[in-house]
């Protein structure tokens, strides 16, 4: 059967697309988040993944005000890297996987989460920018991505968004759904976002270490904990977009500890300060 | 009976709910379309004329024509969609996200680097942080 191996985490900041396709990630600037992505890159390598569940949500891109919906999974065989004003990023088509992505999509609706299902929609930096990390950088023509990926999209753009609660509650669905697949499998699932940023406003610009370092120890921890703390705890504490942040539980919920397994080993843990608006938080949990 | 709106108290923040969506439809549509090249470039062209193609009101266009977006923001725009007009003027996030502040963007860039804003003063309308109204604009903007 298909089995969810290890949960990653990390934010998807679209300054760090630009870093990268620009060739700027040797700049003094720059180096010490790249830095922070070394083990990971040599990790995914090491652990060859066969599907990528991506948790991210879509900045305006895929979804307009025509359309918002708040859990959305994509069922697609592939996926165009999006022009998101600058043009689309030069990274590889995303490829999907649309037998696993179609039978997580049953399997969820059954257990009662209300999924929209995607079969056509490009995808953006939330989505692109992650797998720049995870991968390093790939050749948009003769390279690929080292796997297929299911893109999930969650509405974090228009309030109200999806509570941690609901969100880490998906997880766990998710994660039975996996395991009702009978091909031998090996799933990664990534929650993507945050930590601390607000992009608006005169508190534009907001960061909260002391937040974001409590939330990666619960997330390691006590994920039931942090999966209780309420919409307005992260907009207050953790800026108006670090409410992103909820879609890092439902990569947490999938994990087996949540459902009595054994805890998770934290495989690694990166934090720094800053990514152009941006708290960058990263980090890697492997069932064991 | 009333929505529940907890998040009316912080400072510097407007939470993008249905009240604004609804506000904003048109203002946002008409920044998704400027994903497309060929917008783009009618938009730069005259783009005056390209915003009266939309149902927008005359403060959201002249708001968008001032570039100013807490302006926007105020009259129904959302961030991820404004975003597509500073792309379309070749201006990153932190270039946009620092011109809501009254700061340059130097002086923002370097608060970002010192570790970015701080919360302390900011999480409650009354407080004294610098994120706070009677505080605005910040940085040398205060003095333009």
């Amino acid at each position: 059967m298909a089995r969810i191996t290890a949960s990653v985490y990390t934010s998807h900041v679209p300054a760090i697309g630009a870093a990268l396709d620009l060739g700027k990630t040797d700049e003094p600037y720059w180096q010490p988040v790249f830095g922070g992505y070394e083990f990971s890159k040599q990790w995914m390598k090491d652990q060859r993944p066969d599907v990528v569940f991506l948790v991210y949500n879509d900045h305006a891109t895929a979804f307009s005000l025509d359309l918002i919906p708040t859990f959305a999974i994509g069922t697609a065989a592939r996926y165009q890297p999006a022009d998101e004003g600058w043009g689309p990023r030069p990274v590889p088509v995303v490829q999907g996987h649309p037998e696993l992505a179609s039978h997580i999509a049953q399997s969820v609706i059954q257990q009662d989460f209300d999924l929209t299902i995607v079969n056509k929609m490009d995808v953006d930096h939330g989505l692109t920018v992650p797998l720049s990390l995870m991968c390093g950088q790939q050749d948009p023509q003769k390279g690929a991505w080292p796997c297929p990926v299911i893109p999930f999209a969650v509405n974090v753009v228009q309030y109200p968004v999806p509570s941690g609660r609901r969100c880490f509650q998906l997880g766990q669905a998710i994660r039975r759904a996996v395991e009702s697949y009978d091909e031998d499998l090996n799933v990664h699932i990534w929650g993507t976002g945050g930590m601390s940023h607000q992009l608006q406003g005169p508190r534009a610009g907001l960061i909260n270490k002391d937040f974001d370092n409590r939330f990666l120890d619960l997330l390691e921890t006590d994920p039931a904990a942090a999966a209780a703390i309420p919409h307005i705890d992260y907009v207050r504490e953790a800026g108006s977009e670090g409410i992103e942040l909820v879609m890092w539980l439902i990569a947490r919920g999938a994990m087996a500890d949540v459902a009595g397994g054994p805890r998770p080993r934290v495989a690694h843990r990166f934090y720094h300060v800053p990514a152009s608006n941006t708290a960058v938080g990263h980090l890697i949990l492997e069932n064991t | 009976m009333a929505l529940d709106k907890p998040y009316r108290d912080v400072p510097g923040t407007t939470i993008f709910d249905a009240e604004q969506s609804r506000q904003g439809y048109w203002l946002n549509q008409f920044c998704m379309s400027l994903m497309k090249a060929a917008n783009r470039e009618r938009f730069k062209k005259d783009e005056r004329a390209y915003l009266d193609e939309w149902a927008m009101t005359e403060a959201q266009k002249q708001a968008v024509l001032a570039r100013d977006l807490n302006r926007c923001i105020a009259l129904g725009g959302n961030i991820y969609f404004l975003a597509k007009i500073g792309a379309t003027d070749g201006k990153s996030f932190q270039q946009m996200a620092g011109s809501m502040t009254g700061m340059t963007e130097e002086e923002y860039r370097n608060m970002m680097i010192r570790g970015g804003r701080s919360v302390e003063g900011n999480r409650y309308i009354g407080e004294d942080g610098d994120a706070q109204a009677h505080r605005q604009p910040q940085g040398s903007g205060r003095t333009a």
